[in-house]
């Protein structure tokens, strides 16, 4: 695998693969003093951000750091969107400087592919979020997450809710699980879903309750309050009251079910403080899993790359 | 100079010599002679008559990056064409009798082929109030088709408007159908794909929905109504039922989206981002039988020039539009002719015959999309189609690279262009 675009890129195989190098990453530097492995010593990671996320970019950044990389942070907001700096003209100024690695954010679907294929670097292109497509590695994490509490995650059933029409989380999340053999059901109003969703593999659901009962793992995403501006509900109460994870709807899941959350938050909008804040929510987790999961990325593309050169 | 082409089939038909005289078809016949005349061995070759595109972007004023006149002219003879509409989505817009003068003057100094410049609708293309149609109309341009094309005349009543005033000088409105709610920042078209490439969605309603209003508003007020571009299984659907009420609507459909479909977008290449969008293969199969069974009338190219830097770049940030003139009449033999859809005569119908007379540049001292015929004007292009060649955007007499079918092997090749007896093209090349 050169570059890591979308959660479709894995086998299941490979995702395995992904999963067991993270656990082994976090058995290796987890609750240690010093974090450091040598492994990727002397490559450069670039972490090109055309848009803002400081907990995406850090996790990003610690995870090649604690692989004993040099990390630069490029912070490219005048995109060629917003008529600055071309992404061709970027990528060139990278290629130059000799990055190994680029992990790229970006607001436009389909920025990581251009970036990969359009023969302006020669770099691992890893996709930390472009527009409304994809987010390999936080669905990866996620996986990572669910699988420490609930074990393989063949034949579980996961709950996605919100507003996946603009959600990168969760396309990456359906084909991940989906390749990994969990049963993924969306839930969310019939605005906010994607046209031909019929088409992915997955259950839709308009009503949560339901949902809940029979829910391995509930995942909230986060909703903006814009959306209402545009017609994609009314109002953020009636949002709430409908699809929000309060206490009550809490009661509905399992007794060991999870609840995950990509973040960041809107407590009281999509989820409830109590519930964000209970036992059961891993969303803590998450974030220290986010780093694991980096480094185990990293590695593979890298690392392996080297491993390939040499046989 | 004079011309003897020598053993040409006439549509596609048995093979015939074409005497060419003074600018004009004088004599077609077999075995015909002519001392003096310059010969063409013209054996397996088609000669149709000159094409006529109804829907080109110059860009000349204002783009001069993209495209000129006379560079938008040369690929236009080098596709065949002997006339050109060029729409009025300049810099400034061609709303007035000045600029649409101009880029007519330019055509002329060109030399290459008519070009007939299209004015807008509205101020601005703005969609707020009428251009002076009628100064454009009296303009030695004398211009007949109005569109704001990229933007769709949208207000319901100046559309009604519009239809009816052009009517006192037999003129058309062409409309870019384009509900403008619907497509706010829609990228590709709206299906299965859209959702899973996250690309925000351009459904087929938003087409739809216009061309049901205009063919509607058009039967009202007894005028005709031309329909640009037309993308969709619905859009020709609606087009079927207005033409067997009797109301007078045209349309046409892009070599683009007879042949290509949205699938592409998954590269996320902009080289096939384009207003509007490429759709399923259903639609380009409603498509291609349309133009076949004359529910669309014609093919018009929207070549649509953009500079690399604007292609070179995130789906979302690139420009829409493609390059069309010189793989036009290719695409068609292969959407086409190869699939037995139509024959060459009806091709010389749907990019000779009816554009020219929907434009209204089928009569006067420039005549286009005249009979082969004797006596009429030598408007002719001369077709391979045995040849098939390998698409590069870099070949291209356009300014701009942006074709869609770059190293696609397509059939077909224009071996020459006559503009009123006055070869623009010879052995495929430029004159």
């Amino acid at each position: 695998m050169r570059h890591l675009l979308s959660a479709a890129d894995l086998s299941r195989e490979e995702a395995a693969l992904v999963l067991n190098t993270a656990a082994e990453m976090a058995h290796l530097t987890g609750g240690r003093a010093v974090k450091k492995l040598p492994t990727l010593r002397g490559r450069t990671v670039v972490n090109l951000f055309f848009e803002d996320s400081t907990r995406t970019r850090t996790s990003f950044e610690l995870a090649a750091k604690r692989l004993s990389a040099d990390v630069v942070n490029f912070s490219a907001k005048g995109s060629s969107l917003s008529k600055g700096e071309s992404l061709k003209d970027t990528a060139l100024t990278l290629a130059a400087m000799g990055a190994d690695a680029v992990v790229v954010r970006h607001s436009a679907s389909g920025a990581p592919h251009r970036l990969a294929n359009s023969g302006w670097i020669r770099a691992n292109v890893i996709n930390a979020g472009d527009g409304t497509h994809e987010h390999p590695t936080q669905a990866l994490l996620d996986a990572f997450t669910m699988r420490n509490h609930l074990g393989e995650l063949d034949g579980r059933r996961v709950a996605i809710v919100g507003d996946v029409l603009h959600s990168r989380v969760a396309r990456s999340n359906v084909l991940l699980l989906d390749t990994l053999g969990a049963e993924v059901t969306l839930v969310a109003p019939p605005t906010l879903l994607p046209v031909g969703v019929g088409a992915w593999p997955c259950e839709v659901s308009y009503e949560l309750d339901p949902v809940l009962a029979k829910s391995d793992a509930v995942m909230m995403l986060r909703v903006q309050r814009e959306r209402m501006n545009a017609a994609f509900f009314p109002s953020a109460r009636e949002y709430s009251r409908r699809y929000g994870l309060d206490a009550r709807r809490f009661g509905l899941l399992p007794d060991d079910a999870l609840v995950l959350h990509p973040g960041p938050m809107n407590r009281g909008m999509e989820i409830t403080a109590d519930v964000a804040d209970s036992e059961r929510s891993v969303i803590v987790e998450q974030v220290t899993n986010g780093v694991y999961v980096r480094m185990a990325v990293l590695y593979l593309l890298l690392a392996g790359e080297e491993g390939e050169a040499a046989s | 100079m004079n011309w003897l082409i020598k053993g040409a089939r006439l549509h596609g038909a048995d093979p015939a010599d074409v005497l060419i005289r003074d600018g004009r078809l004088a004599e077609i016949g077999r075995d015909l002679d002519a001392a003096g005349a310059e010969r063409i061995d013209a054996d397996g070759l088609v000669i149709l008559p000159g094409l006529v595109d109804l829907h080109t972007h110059l860009r000349e004023p204002g783009r001069e990056d993209a495209e000129t006149v006379e560079t938008g002219s040369q690929s236009a003879a080098l596709g065949g064409f002997t006339a050109v509409h060029a729409m009025a989505n300049t810099d400034p817009v061609a709303d007035t009798a000045g600029v649409v003068e101009q880029v007519w003057r330019l055509g002329r100094e060109a030399g290459y082929v008519d070009v007939r410049p299209v004015g807008a609708v509205t101020v601005g293309l703005r969609g707020e109030r009428l251009a002076e149609l009628g100064a454009m109309a009296d303009s030695p341009a004398g211009v007949r088709v109005f569109s704001d094309d990229g933007h769709c005349v949208s207000d319901a009543v100046l559309m009604r408007r519009a239809l009816e005033y052009v009517k006192a000088f037999d003129g058309v409105v062409a409309q870019h159908a384009q509900e403008p709610r619907l497509t706010e920042g829609a990228q590709m078209n709206e299906g299965e794909l859209s959702g899973r490439l996250g690309l925000r969605g351009w459904p087929a309603v938003a087409e739809e929905a216009i061309i049901a209003r205009d063919v509607l508003l058009a039967a009202h007020v007894g005028s005709r109504v031309h329909i640009c571009h037309v993308s969709t299984a619905g859009s020709v659907e609606i087009i079927r039922w207005a033409k067997s009420k009797g109301w007078d609507v045209t349309a046409e459909v892009t070599p683009h989206h007879l042949l290509l479909t949205d699938e592409l977008a998954a590269t996320y290449d902009p080289r096939y981002k384009v207003n509007p969008p490429l759709r399923t293969q259903a639609d380009v199969a409603a498509l291609r039988e349309a133009l076949a069974d004359g529910t669309i009338d014609i093919v018009a190219t929207d070549h649509a020039p953009h500079p690399v830097e604007d292609k070179e770049s995130e789906w979302d940030a690139a420009a829409m539009g493609m390059l069309g003139l010189e793989t036009a009449l290719s695409v068609v033999q292969a959407a086409m002719v190869e699939t037995g859809l139509l024959d060459w005569a009806g091709v010389a119908d749907r990019m000779s015959y009816r554009p020219a007379r929907i434009g209204r540049c089928d009569t006067g001292s420039h005549a286009q999309g005249r009979r082969i015929a004797a006596g009429e004007p030598a408007n002719l292009v001369l077709v391979d189609p045995a040849h098939s060649r390998t698409i590069s955007g870099r070949e291209m007499a356009s300014l701009s690279h942006n074709t869609p079918f770059e190293g696609m092997k397509l059939p077909g090749r224009v071996v020459a262009t006559f503009l009123r007896g006055r070869p623009t093209v010879l052995d495929g090349a430029l004159q």
